[in-house]
């Protein structure tokens, strides 16, 4: 479900295929246990992803606090159309960062 | 099967439980009352009454007969009101339902006893049937209530908890659209068989207003569906509070993410409806745009912006107001219409919901909801459903024209 690697500090989390209500819970248990510790920042890629559901945004927020609880940040990048949509619509691009590409969100998160 | 054909027994006695409700009113007419028109289904063993004349007496005896599930009480009472016995009873108990009786208008104190916690109100004089209705709706929804309790604490079947949360968002859905000379209304709500928080709701306010509530939860199970019920309640108690669409949610996301462990989120889109003038005042809380359809088509009505609620105190959201014509139609809907998936694995989009009015202006509102979920599952066509389907349509009536 995801494909994880590192750029410095920060843990990079590739999302693929579909999250909704049937696999949600998946993949916030292997994004919690891909993220350690001394992690503090996490960029999660939706490139490879084609649709998320409520229940995963929740996932997308839980990680985001639990990041924020501990001082540290998330990033999101590479949305497609329709799920930069899902993310206008919700009002979740106001309160999660957003960039366009990998390259971008990374500059972001080590500027 | 051979037709059912009710027996003596059947017919005069209720199969389930005896269900016990306290009635309080200082006025000693309401008791007889209650005898003579409720007397079938106390001699058949549905219900059965006890009577208390003020909130002291009330308190009294629901502390010794714990197998009462209902109070239905008045408001004006000598010695204890039934605004403080709402806030004494959950001291009490909370695996009970409590249903307020008021003076007709009397939306302060009505408000008030939403605020804390009354599950419904009837308004004086007692009209028996809405009266027993609303009796039907609280005990259902106690009875949902307690397997979700049960569900969460037993760590039932995955299946099982879905049941029990799709019961719980069934029975907090209307039963009835309101509708007079001015609008027309219709709501539909079918539940995925995994997924989906999907609810409306409709709300008589205190400026002879409506209210319309449409709102997704995220994710499922019990712990959703109560989440919803919390939803459905602080936007109520907030709109009953004659708050404006946009603090209507600002309020209901600050109670809503005060203690929020889980990040649930509801999307949720609030409006008031003023019959008289037409205008549609509303804001938005991260839900899908609804649409306006016009002789001409359909056209997503202006954003305001605004995150979902639940996500994160201090939100700040905005109103904004549009003109209905007579005959035009507003369509809200949640994203189990326009996320709906073919065979083909596309989906059904706004494009397809607004060209459904294209060549077709609106006929009337019931109309309108069944032609987009018809719609949707001819789309659809054998693909499952995974998200719960939503529509709601407000029809403001052309005057003179009754359908």
């Amino acid at each position: 479900m995801i494909d994880t690697a590192r750029e410095g500090p920060i843990l990079i989390a590739g999302l693929s295929g579909r999250i909704d209500g049937t696999n949600a819970r998946q993949v916030q248990t292997e994004l919690e246990s891909a993220l350690g510790d001394d992690d503090r920042q996490l960029l999660l890629d939706f490139a490879d992803l084609s649709y998320i559901s409520s229940a995963g945004l929740r996932v997308v927020l839980l990680v985001a606090r639990q990041l924020d609880q501990k001082g540290g940040q998330l990033a999101v990048c590479s949305l497609s159309e329709s799920i930069s949509e899902i993310f206008k619509i919700s009002g979740f691009d106001k309160i999660i960062n957003v960039h366009s590409d990998r390259p971008a969100a990374l500059a972001d998160l080590q500027g | 099967m051979p037709p059912d054909r009710p027996s003596r027994r059947s017919r005069d006695r209720y199969e389930g439980p005896t269900r016990k409700i306290l009635v309080v009113d200082d006025e000693p007419d309401l008791e007889p009352l209650i005898r003579q028109r409720m007397r079938r289904q106390i001699r058949s063993g549905q219900y059965a009454f006890q009577f208390a004349g003020n909130g002291v007496e009330a308190v009294a005896l629901l502390e010794q007969d714990k197998e009462i599930e209902l109070v239905l009480s008045d408001i004006n009472m000598p010695r204890m009101d039934g605004l403080t016995l709402l806030q004494q009873i959950p001291q009490i108990t909370d695996d009970i339902r409590s249903v307020i009786i008021s003076a007709y208008g009397d939306m302060e104190n009505i408000r008030t006893a939403m605020n804390r916690g009354a599950f419904d109100f009837v308004t004086k004089p007692v009209d028996f049937k809405d009266l027993g209705i609303t009796i039907e709706r609280a005990l259902k929804n106690l009875a949902d209530w307690r397997k979700a309790l049960e569900a969460r604490d037993q760590l039932v079947s995955l299946r099982r908890e879905l049941d029990i949360a799709r019961r719980l968002q069934e029975s907090i859905l209307p039963k009835s659209f309101p509708k007079t000379d001015d609008f027309e209304i219709s709501g539909f709500m079918q539940a995925a068989r995994d997924v989906g928080g999907d609810f409306y709701d409709f709300l008589e306010l205190p400026n002879g207003n409506l209210g319309l509530v449409i709102a997704d939860v995220s994710d499922k199970g019990v712990s959703a569906a109560m989440f919803m019920m919390s939803a459905r309640t602080t936007i109520k108690g907030a709109a009953l509070d004659g708050c404006d669409p946009a603090e209507v949610l600002t309020r209901a996301n600050d109670m809503l993410s005060a203690d929020n462990p889980n990040m649930m989120f509801v999307t949720a889109f609030y409006a008031e409806f003023d019959p008289a003038a037409g205008t549609l005042t509303y804001a938005n809380g991260g839900h899908d745009l609804p649409v306006m359809v016009d002789r001409d088509g359909a056209r997503t009505i202006p954003s305001t912006g605004g995150v979902a609620l639940g996500v994160m105190p201090g939100m700040q959201y905005s109103s904004e107001s549009i003109q209905m014509q007579t005959g035009d139609s507003f369509v809200a809907y949640t994203d189990g219409v326009t996320d709906a998936m073919n065979p083909r694995e596309e989906q059904f989009g706004l494009g397809r919901l607004m060209e459904l009015f294209a060549d077709k202006p609106p006929t009337h509102a019931g109309a309108t909801v069944n032609d987009v979920v018809a719609a949707v599952k001819s789309f659809a066509a054998e693909q499952d459903q995974f998200d719960d389907i939503t529509c709601l349509v407000l029809q403001r009536l052309a005057p003179g024209i009754r359908l």
